[in-house]
């Protein structure tokens, strides 16, 4: 139930309005990856391999010290999944796009929160993963660390006193923890400062990753900034590191919107209400667009420059009009200017 | 044309990552697009360790190196050879295995090769207590500048006794 609840909500708990600095952090990721000893990583694994895993985790997340700690966990086979299912865990980030090639050695298990899920099989044998709302890199890294320590009552994880967590690529070894938080900066885009901002974050051992569509501005305005290094620091060393880089960011993304608005002021509202005007109005939106004006629109919320309306539901957009939400919402395939139609049908009807 | 990410596919979008600052344009169909977006929103990139490699290591990480023998791990039995190739070991004792190869390369990727973050309460024994006896260290320190020499001199007694336990 957990999960049909997971695939059927749209609302994840981490698209929670509530979560700290909700202006500009949209959500704190933290995942851990674990390998069991004695036992190839998934890359060299076979059918009963993968098998075998499934029933060691099931049994560890069986246990009573677990459900006292966390709420219900369920396992979920892949393949128990239809396609469209898959997707949409995808789509929500409780999985990633790993989990849906060579379905048959993958699971998730998946908590009734929503917060927590574990990834079985993707490139190690467990990725645990935790994604609050707002910044709260450590609430998420106190609820992995004790997830951790739980199951680790139960299964051997490959660990070597010199190298720590072993994994199967390199780049992850030691402590196997990535931190990431991804940030809305329409701010220092608008004010040309991107580029400088990224520059020196990228200087302090972090990485800062947008995507970028037909057009010249980040998909959404949104940048992912995560650790680089996994070893040689402590876990807390990450955390507070990247904490503190973020609260800069936001220092100065904060400052960016302020001058906008003194300096351009009927510009950056202009700006805003016609994105409310064409999400309101728009019979066709394709996702590029889609993204442009929820990100327009969100920073008018964060400004007060429009009322009523919550980040909240700003956020649950971006997933909504993600193409498997949309199939599922259609029931069967679509070609692409049916997907236009079906997401400016939805973006009207959330926002009328 | 096709899609520059799984050349299975026409590519029907074009897309730039910028990692950093610097950028990747390429054009993709519309499947890889969607997830490169879901990478770019919380999930790391499977990263292509393999041209990290050729950057970074030149020709030990050359493939011609297969010719002259073929180092296996016993217990997977992946070549580093093929690791080289993929960008994975196949199994921890590769970590063993491949040491010469290994070390050299986990220092180019974190600027280290020793750990110091978490070690597993049950399995992680040796570990479990060095990482005991360096938290004492820092308290120890700690009441020392305090001036708390009552507690400092309990806090020697303590790493005495665990580093008997190492010895
Ligand atoms: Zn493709
Ligand atoms: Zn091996």
């Amino acid at each position: 139930m957990g999960l049909k609840d997971a695939i059927n909500n749209i609302h994840g708990r981490w698209m929670n309005g509530d979560g700290p600095e909700n202006d500009i952090v949209i959500s704190s990721r933290i995942r851990i990856a674990r390998n069991l000893r004695d036992m190839p990583f998934p890359n060299q694994m076979s059918q009963a391999e993968a098998d075998s895993i499934f029933h060691a985790v099931h049994l560890a997340v069986s246990k009573d010290e677990l459900k006292r700690e966390f709420s219900a966990m369920e396992l979920v086979k892949m393949s128990e999944l239809s396609p469209v299912e898959r997707r949409i865990l995808m789509e929500k980030h409780l999985i990633s796009p790993d989990l849906l090639k060579s379905y048959e050695r993958k699971a998730v298990v998946l908590g009734n929160d929503e917060i927590i899920s574990v990834m079985l099989n993707e490139e190690d044998h467990l990725r645990m993963q935790c994604l609050m709302p707002g910044l709260q890199l450590q609430g998420a890294w106190e609820r992995i660390n004790k997830l951790d320590d739980v199951l680790e009552n139960t299964l051997d994880f490959a660990f070597s006193e010199q190298l720590g967590y072993l994994t199967a690529c390199p780049t992850n070894v030691g402590t196997g923890l990535r931190a990431s938080v991804m940030v809305h900066l329409p701010g220092l885009i608008m004010m040309n400062q991107i580029n400088q901002v990224i520059n020196a974050v990228s200087k302090l051992g972090l990485t800062v990753r947008g995507l970028y569509g037909e057009g010249t501005e980040a998909a959404g305005n949104l940048f992912q900034v995560s650790n680089q290094v996994t070893l040689g620091l402590t876990e807390e060393e990450i955390i507070s590191k990247l904490t503190s880089v973020v609260k800069q960011l936001i220092d100065q993304e904060r400052l960016a919107r302020q001058t906008l608005y003194r300096e351009q002021k009927h510009r950056l509202e202009d700006r805003i209400f016609r994105a409310y005007g064409t999400l309101k109005n728009a019979r066709l939106l394709t996702s590029d667009e889609a993204m442009k004006y929820i990100s327009d629109v969100r920073l008018g919320i964060d400004l007060n420059i429009l009322e009523g309306l919550s980040g909240e539901v700003m956020t649950e957009l971006i997933v909504m009009t993600r193409p498997a939400y949309l199939i599922k919402q259609n029931q069967k395939e679509m070609n692409s200017q049916e997907r236009d139609i079906m997401r400016a049908e939805i973006v009207r009807s959330k926002l009328n | 044309m096709k899609c520059e990410r799984c050349s299975q596919r026409p590519a029907t979008v074009h897309l730039t990552q910028v990692i950093n600052n610097k950028k990747t344009e390429m054009s993709v169909c519309e499947y890889c697009a969607s997830e490169l977006q879901q990478e770019a929103w919380g999930f790391d990139p499977q990263f292509n360790l393999h041209h990290f490699l050729g950057s970074l290591m030149g020709h030990e990480y050359n493939p011609q190196v297969e010719t002259i023998e073929e180092n296996t791990c016993p217990k997977c039995g992946i070549s580093h050879n093929r690791f080289a190739k993929v960008g994975l070991l196949g199994c921890s004792d590769c970590y063993d295995t491949f040491k010469a190869q290994v070390i050299p390369l986990v220092k180019r990727i974190h600027g280290t090769a020793q750990h110091t973050g978490k070690v597993p309460q049950r399995t992680g024994g040796r570990a479990k207590i060095n990482k005991e006896i360096k938290v004492l260290r820092d308290q120890l320190q700690d009441a020392v500048q305090r001036e708390e020499f009552e507690s400092a001199a309990k806090l020697r007694d303590q790493i005495k006794s665990l580093e008997q336990e190492l010895s």
